[in-house]
């Protein structure tokens, strides 16, 4: 009880060290000097539409191999700690699923899949990416399992898609520094025609990569994190 | 708009109190994913300004009158890559829950007492 | 108008954060985090935010809820392998 009432005033100073982040801010009524910056010079130098992507994959690449680095680092140790010894097999019953859920996995899964790669190639034209793309194709793997008790995903081509995505992600960023301004610089293929699909240079390649990347990462995890199906 | 960062404080305070009340493993980090929700939805609604429309530049916003007419795009840059990250280390976490059950069949926190003095 | 369903919105989102903190069965803690995903969703597709808003809900209420029972069902099978 002593220990509740320590922990209540303890969060009430901290309410009141972050007070003035709800009254001292006010709110914006026009855009900062750097995004007006990005807002301005981004069309035009890297001919991407969709100003997000633009960021992520450019103006703050390094921040997305950083990001794609924690992810291979929290997939590995999900994989190492739920390694499992071969003569120690989980048994139990699993119920086939039910005659609905096949049948609508049969029709919905290729369409998913189609849905996923559609938004990570489009990232630099519509809301969406690298990132959405790769986890819509997660869902979709997802509801493979849960349709398909028995099914095992082959973990040999799971690691053979995402070491070559992350290794050909970090090859085209050399390219960039070689060929063009800098490491992640999107301007060694040509920039094209403002809003057409192939456009803003190496924008949809590299999107491309870590949707792959991201997708092969998450359905590692999922795969894991499953256990033994009987 | 300050009515969203209202919602995210009060997340985050409720996921802080969870987290340093609750006994289950479980509960913790349950309490650890909604800190994560409050601090995305606080650093978006920073980034919003009223009457502006989102980032993207096609039919409806062009060129010229972007830097009139779109929101902040770099805090969504910035919880973009949090999202994901956040996924990760919960998914992490949950796994070391499951061997810690495995070694002691107990999801008390109070039973794991190897690290106190 | 917008600012009315931002405000009912937070409200139930906050119930729903209650109630995953304070509740007994476990099952039910995870669905609610999973509905304050959602609802979240929805607020950052109102904040302008579209890139945002497909990224949490894709992830927050789908694949974090499915992980969440990944770990619940393998520590309930444990359980029972145990006892029975």
């Amino acid at each position: 009880m002593v220990k509740r009432f320590f922990i209540l005033v303890m969060l009430i100073l901290f309410g009141l060290m972050i007070l003035p982040l709800l009254t001292g801010v006010p709110p914006a009524t026009g855009l900062n000097p750097l995004a007006a910056k990005y807002v301005q010079d981004g069309p035009q130098e890297l001919g991407a539409a969709n100003l997000v992507t633009a960021i992520v994959v450019t103006y703050r690449g390094l921040d997305t191999l950083g990001e794609v680095a924690v992810l291979f680092i929290a997939t590995a140790g999900v994989g190492f700690l739920l390694r499992r010894k071969k003569e120690h097999a989980e048994s139990g019953t699993k119920r086939p699923a039910s005659e609905i859920l096949q049948t609508g996995t049969a029709f919905l899964m290729p369409l998913i899949f189609l849905f996923g790669v559609y938004i990570f190639v489009h990232g630099h034209l519509t809301p969406g990416g690298g990132f959405q793309g790769g986890v819509v194709i997660a869902s979709g793997v997802l509801l493979l399992m849960l349709a398909n008790t028995s099914a095992r995903i082959n973990q040999t081509l799971l690691h053979f898609v995402e070491s070559l995505s992350g290794a050909f992600y970090v090859g085209i960023g050399i390219l960039g520094l070689v060929l063009a301004a800098g490491f992640l610089d999107n301007r060694f293929l040509p920039l094209g025609h403002f809003g057409t699909l192939c456009s803003a240079g190496a924008i949809p390649v590299i999107y491309s990569l870590i949707g792959l990347k991201v997708g092969s990462e998450l359905v590692g995890i999922l795969e894991n994190m499953r256990g033994d199906p009987l | 708009m300050t009515i969203v960062t209202i919602i995210g404080v009060a997340l985050f305070f409720i996921g802080l109190w969870g987290m340093l009340t609750q006994k289950n493993i479980i509960k913790i980090i349950i309490g650890f994913s909604i800190i994560d929700t409050g601090i995305h939805l606080i650093i978006v609604s920073i980034g919003y300004i009223k009457g502006r429309t989102a980032p993207i530049l096609d039919a409806a916003v062009s060129r010229a009158e972007a830097i009139m007419r779109v929101v902040d795009p770099i805090p969504s840059a910035l919880v973009l890559t949090a999202i994901v990250i956040g996924l990760a280390v919960t998914s992490l976490m949950l796994v070391y829950a499951v061997q810690m059950y495995k070694h002691k069949q107990s999801l008390d926190i109070n039973d794991y007492e190897e690290l106190k003095w | 108008m917008t600012t009315l369903i931002i405000a009912v919105l937070g409200f139930i989102m906050i119930a729903a954060a209650v109630m995953a903190i304070y509740s007994k069965s476990l099952l039910s803690a995870i669905i609610s985090a999973g509905v304050i995903s959602l609802l979240a969703s929805v607020i950052y597709l109102l904040l302008a935010a579209p890139d945002v808003a497909m990224t949490e809900a894709a992830i927050g209420s789908g694949l974090t809820t499915v992980v969440f029972l990944f770990a619940f069902h393998k520590i309930r099978r444990s359980e029972e392998a145990k006892n029975g």
